[in-house]
């Protein structure tokens, strides 16, 4: 174990060896992000990463009231441009990653579903995600694409509520994300929606103005770009951008 | 009083308070009305009114008679059955309304059941609304009820009893009135709770407009997108559960965990 001390000394410009990076991440970037920040760590010795998980419109809410953060990777473009307009970015943006959206169903696909178009059926116990939030507007947007109507008995306020919904059995199926498929494993299967009908959800990551560490920040974003951290997000069902 | 309590009194008034004071700062108000009056928030706030009443009158109708077999009834395990019954105020509500799928889910130990034999499911309907907000709720009830049965004077009910009057009669007659100031007082507890529950109704009951979006968790969704109406609507319900607690009379309160007087 390294013993680091807690002096300040103003002279550092490499990454200083007592330095944490403190990363807010969206809630879908949880498991990916908490290997990124342990591989990160190992290659960066003495650089801890301290990471906060949550909804991206509660970060960029928590960034805006002062918090401090070096960097800040989100689920969508939308929260990403919130932050930018309050002028909170310490560079400018990039996409580090994208998701796709996918049928969530019980093992075995009990209900035999295969697209989109069956989702319509009213004997269906169909969840989405609330459209105030990315996966639900992504959700509508897979719907007008494909020229159904679905009419969901519930809109989940996240996509993990969706996902334990149908894990519980009490809805047969609903829209996720292919890394929440992956994260479920066998406990839940997936039906593709088809390239023509599917959105693609775009992650950018952004260093923030005034950061406590910001040659930590820009070291971070350069590991999550390099080709070690887009394998480890690309195990947990991301694709590049 | 004294001073030092005095000062800390104070700052408790104003932990409470800042917060209500920042809402109504940050509030909108040239746009109010318009949120107010909005189809959503009109919905919602109908829905919660109509599930929050039912979920008190549940508390109440099995509340009551629960909080009487704990405060007066001997048997083996008593502390632990009270316990049991107020584990939910100690639960966090997600939990709880997970906990009520395994129960009264589609799949649950008793759900499963209900969908065979009665097609009832209560996830994602009105009904679960009710069921998760009672979960949470009901113990507010008891606790308060409880507290009075066991302060009230048994000599009072005792005497009733040689006096000739049943049972049911002193119950009705005796009793209750007693406790009536605490039976309000936890009513108007479980109901404020059930108003402002969202964990378990959102977990248990999901959320759609008009079946299951109660008031608090419209708030919690447009606090996604347009934070202006999260506040509007956040300070409606602070609105009418302030004017009812302001509605409790001290004296109501000032009732419960005190040896009740029952005038001549």
């Amino acid at each position: 174990m390294l013993v680091v001390s807690c002096g300040s000394s103003g002279t550092s410009d490499a990454p200083s060896a007592d330095a944490t990076v403190t990363v807010f991440a969206a809630a879908s970037l949880t498991a990916a992000f908490t290997e990124l920040g342990d591989a990160f760590t190992a290659e960066n010795p003495g650089v801890g990463v301290t990471l906060n998980f949550a909804g991206s419109s509660d970060l960029v809410a928590q960034i805006t009231e002062g918090a401090p953060v070096d960097v800040f990777a989100s689920a969508d473009l939308a929260n990403m441009a919130e932050l930018t307009d309050a002028g909170l970015d310490g560079d400018d943006p990039v996409l580090f990653a994208t998701n796709l959206a996918e049928i969530i169903v019980e093992p075995g696909n009990p209900t035999g579903i295969t697209g989109v178009a069956d989702l319509a059926d009213d004997d269906l116990v169909v969840v989405q995600c609330a459209p105030e939030v990315p996966c639900g507007s992504y959700a509508e947007q897979i719907f007008a694409n494909a020229g159904v109507v679905v009419t969901p008995s519930s809109f989940e306020e996240n996509v993990k509520a969706v996902v334990t919904k149908v894990l519980l059995g009490e809805a047969d199926a609903g829209i996720v994300y292919r890394t929440d498929l992956i994260a479920a494993g066998a406990d839940a299967d997936g039906v593709t929606i088809g390239d023509d009908v599917n959105v693609v959800a775009e992650y950018p990551i952004v260093s923030i103005a005034g950061a406590p560490n910001p040659d930590g920040a820009r070291t971070f974003i350069e590991f999550v770009l390099s080709p070690a951290g887009q394998e480890i997000l690309a195990s947990y069902g991301f694709g590049s951008p | 009083m004294p001073a030092p309590a005095l000062v800390l009194a104070i700052v408790a008034v104003a932990f409470f308070a800042l917060p209500l004071v920042g809402l109504i700062w940050r509030a909108p108000w040239s746009n109010a009305w318009t949120y107010l009056t909005a189809d959503t928030a009109l919905t919602a706030l109908r829905l919660s009114m109509a599930t929050s009443l039912c979920a008190t009158a549940l508390s109440i109708v099995f509340g009551v008679p629960l909080a009487w077999l704990l405060a007066r009834v001997e048997f083996p395990g008593r502390g632990a059955v009270r316990a049991l019954c107020l584990l939910s105020m100690v639960l966090p509500p997600v939990v709880g309304g997970v906990a009520l799928f395994f129960a009264l889910g589609r799949r649950g130990l008793v759900g499963q059941y209900l969908d065979q034999w009665f097609d009832i499911t209560l996830p994602f309907t009105t009904a679960g609304v009710v069921v998760a907000q009672t979960f949470v709720a009901m113990p507010f009830l008891v606790i308060t009820v409880e507290a009075a049965l066991r302060q009230l004077d048994p000599r009072l009910e005792d005497a009733s009893r040689t006096l000739g009057a049943s049972r049911w009669y002193t119950y009705r007659r005796v009793t209750l009135p007693a406790i009536r100031p605490a039976l309000t007082a936890g009513a108007v507890l479980a109901w404020a709770r059930a108003l402002g529950e969202f964990g378990a109704t959102i977990t248990f009951a999901g959320n759609f407009p008009g079946t299951t979006q109660t008031m608090p968790l419209a708030v919690y969704l447009s606090l996604e997108t347009n934070p202006e109406e999260a506040i509007v609507l956040a300070l409606l319900m602070i609105a009418i559960s302030f004017t009812v607690l302001v509605g409790l009379r001290d004296r109501w309160f000032g009732a419960v965990g005190r040896p009740v007087q029952v005038a001549a």
